[in-house]
């Protein structure tokens, strides 16, 4: 998952449109860019976004507030994402999402008070015969347990 | 000695890395000299990571395997499964699409090579575009991602339609629970599906070809884009395919994160680099696709099959299957099931033996009380139609539909109306927003569901009527198709939306 670098600074922000403004409909990929560099699309790169791409600023933000994936502000230090979908409740992942948050004492998408972890649902990640399944910062994790996720997050630091 | 560790994200994210990090650090301990090669997954999901050990030619199976056991596995005194051919689980399928994968190198095109890669795409550059779309139309091959339109179709309308740029697009946005062939076929065989996109360039007209796929699946936009750029190098892509005069030449997109991606038009609003928003149609995308010009818009499964097409011909392919329905259907078994994995096999084959002879049943013992087919927006089947066909045609007489083939296994546990009102929480979360009946419709059928759940009798009239107006009103498959696993839900399990006060009393 990629960690944030700093404060975005306007040359860092236009060399990230810079490298992709050759590309056929690059507004996707630019946001990805800006998310690996950043930690988040910083509300800073809207505006020289719109006039990289002649779009309005609206346009910008639509797109970026239509995505799942974008962030706005920084997650946490890591990230795990459980996944919510139907094979993996066949086995007992959503009483495991469900003590997950309890423990943590967070919401969906919540961050725990130390900065350590964010906990996202995620609606399949193609591990459905061997659920219920996680994601840790692009890590796959199978066949989750209580005991499993109860390693995760103290590796995490959560 | 050559020992094969899959490095497919089901076998991983069962410890694969961790037992291929072991077997190198313990042959090393030993000075033997070991080659791992990290191959695709043989699709029996419940034995990973499968470890295979190839010694005078024959590779012998083991696992799941440990890092703890890999001493044993190396010492050869680890019980092995024998070949994997002969595990039953394998045996009984026929792999066509997925011929290679688990196999090969994913990465080696020598390899892919030596298993009738690139036999297809070189028969193509031999014959007519209208010659390239009559083989895949005589195929039979219908559209994998779950609509399943003719594919040789489409590709007329493409390869008829005027214009100087035309693309391919490859729809990897593989978000059905319970799908995960997709995943497999990129992680496991990629040079298929590039082979089978540039023969659909071939055969269109097309000369630019982009694979999105859906963020949740890093394994394989790695391995998609190192197979992308070996192509290049070895003159598969670029401007003249093959040493031809033919050009075609791809590029892998992202995702990020939207079910309703998986809609083609929405998909290629999301690849323009606009909010994913479904697009009325008409216009087709065949006429009116990517950024306005006549586009393929194809699942992975159906681009990453027309390469055995070709290699073996359309007669071949045509020759398995069960009415309109033709050729093979990775069939993905997944959920509360003993033996879970990939399935590739002719159309036909019962439900219910899919189930309970090829899954083993249940993973927790328990009977088994519903299947989901197809996705989030597919059927609960009850145990009672089990005896339908795996088909188009079949599933769609039975209420149902196959769609991406994805089988989901319930236990009698499951709570179905707990599972109707997750599909319509689902609908909610992923609409775009675009027509009123899916996304107003599907939080009023949340609201709808939780009434029931407290005793209102009266809302079950209410959410039939909900679903007919979702499944007569919505835009697209979202919204239109939510209502299957509700009204199944709620047709075949009764007693799971009967009045719980009443069920108090």
């Amino acid at each position: 998952m990629p960690r944030p670098n700093g404060e975005p600074s306007a040359d860092r922000i236009s060399a990230v449109i810079a490298d992709h403004l050759h590309l056929e409909g690059p507004l996707l990929p630019m946001l990805h860019a800006m998310q690996e560099e950043f930690g988040h699309v910083p509300q800073a790169a809207v505006d020289p976004i719109a006039a990289a791409l002649n779009i309005g600023k609206a346009e910008v933000h639509g797109v970026i507030s239509f995505y799942h994936d974008f962030r706005e502000a920084p997650a946490g230090r890591h990230v795990v994402k459980i996944c919510r979908a139907e094979a993996c409740q066949s086995v007992g992942g959503d009483t495991l999402a469900e003590a997950t948050l309890a423990k943590l004492g967070l919401d969906w998408h919540g961050t725990t008070r130390n900065g350590a972890v964010t906990i996202e649902p995620v609606y399949c990640l193609g591990l459905c015969a061997c659920a219920p399944a996680a994601m840790v910062d692009g890590k796959v994790v199978g066949r989750v347990d209580e005991a499993k996720m109860a390693t995760i997050l103290k590796e995490a630091g959560a | 000695m050559k020992i094969y560790v899959p490095r497919d994200s089901a076998a991983k994210a069962l410890g694969a890395d961790d037992v291929a990090a072991a077997i190198a650090a313990e042959a090393k301990r030993r000075g033997d000299a070991v080659e791992i090669v990290r191959n695709g997954s043989r699709g029996m999901i419940w034995l990973e990571p499968l470890v295979e050990v190839e010694k005078d030619g024959t590779r012998r199976a083991y696992g799941p395997v440990s890092p703890a056991e890999v001493p044993a596995l190396l010492d050869g005194t680890l019980g092995t499964l024998g070949r994997v051919e002969d595990i039953p689980f394998f045996a009984r399928q026929t792999r066509l699409t997925f011929a290679r994968v688990g196999v090969t190198d994913p990465l080696s095109l020598a390899d892919y090579e030596a298993h009738g890669g690139l036999v297809g795409l070189r028969r193509a550059l031999g014959m007519t575009a209208a010659d390239i779309v009559a083989e895949v139309t005589a195929s039979g091959l219908r559209g994998r991602g779950g609509a399943g339109f003719p594919t040789g179709i489409k590709w007329e309308t493409v390869r008829k339609a005027g214009g100087e740029r035309k693309y391919i697009v490859c729809n990897a946005d593989e978000g059905d629970s319970g799908t995960f062939a997709d995943r497999m076929i990129m992680e496991g065989d990629p040079f298929t599906l590039i082979e089978g996109m540039v023969i659909a360039g071939l055969g269109t007209g097309a000369t630019k070809g982009y694979v999105y796929i859906r963020s949740e699946y890093p394994d394989a936009i790695e391995v998609m884009e190192a197979a992308v750029r070996a192509a290049r190098g070895a003159g598969i892509l670029g401007a003249g395919v093959l040493g031809s005069g033919h050009a075609f030449d791809m590029e892998i997109r992202m995702g990020a994160g939207a079910y309703v991606c998986g809609e083609e038009t929405s998909l290629l609003n999301s690849l323009e680099g606009k909010r994913g928003i479904v697009r009325a149609k008409p216009p087709l995308p065949a006429l009116e696709g990517l950024f306005g010009k006549p586009t393929v818009v194809n699942n992975v499964l159906s681009l990453a099959t027309v390469p055995v097409i070709f290699e073996k011909g359309a007669g071949h392919y045509a020759g398995f299957g069960l009415g309109r329905s033709k050729g093979t259907m990775p069939i993905q078994i997944a959920g509360n099931v003993k033996h879970g994995g990939l399935f590739e096999t002719a159309f036909g084959l019962p439900l219910g033996e899919l189930v309970n002879d090829i899954g083993g049943g249940t993973a927790s013992g328990r009977p088994v009380k519903a299947v989901q087919v197809g996705g989030p927006l597919g059927a609960y089947m009850p145990v009672s139609k089990f005896d339908t066909p795996f088909g188009y045609e079949e599933f769609d007489g039975q209420g149902g539909l196959i769609g991406h083939a994805g089988v989901v296994v319930f236990d009698d546990t499951a709570d179905m109306l707990k599972m109707a009102r997750f599909a319509m929480e689902f609908c909610a979360v992923e609409s775009c927003g675009k027509c009123t009946p899916c996304r107003i419709g599907a939080v009023r059928g949340v609201e709808t569901i939780d009434r029931i759940r407290r005793g209102d009798a009266d809302a079950k009239g209410i959410l039939t009527d909900l679903c007919e107006t979702m499944k007569d009103g919505s835009l697209c498959a979202l919204g239109g198709f939510t209502p299957f696993p509700v009204m199944s839900a709620l047709t075949h399990f009764p007693d799971d939306f009967a009045h719980h006060k009443e069920a108090a009393e």
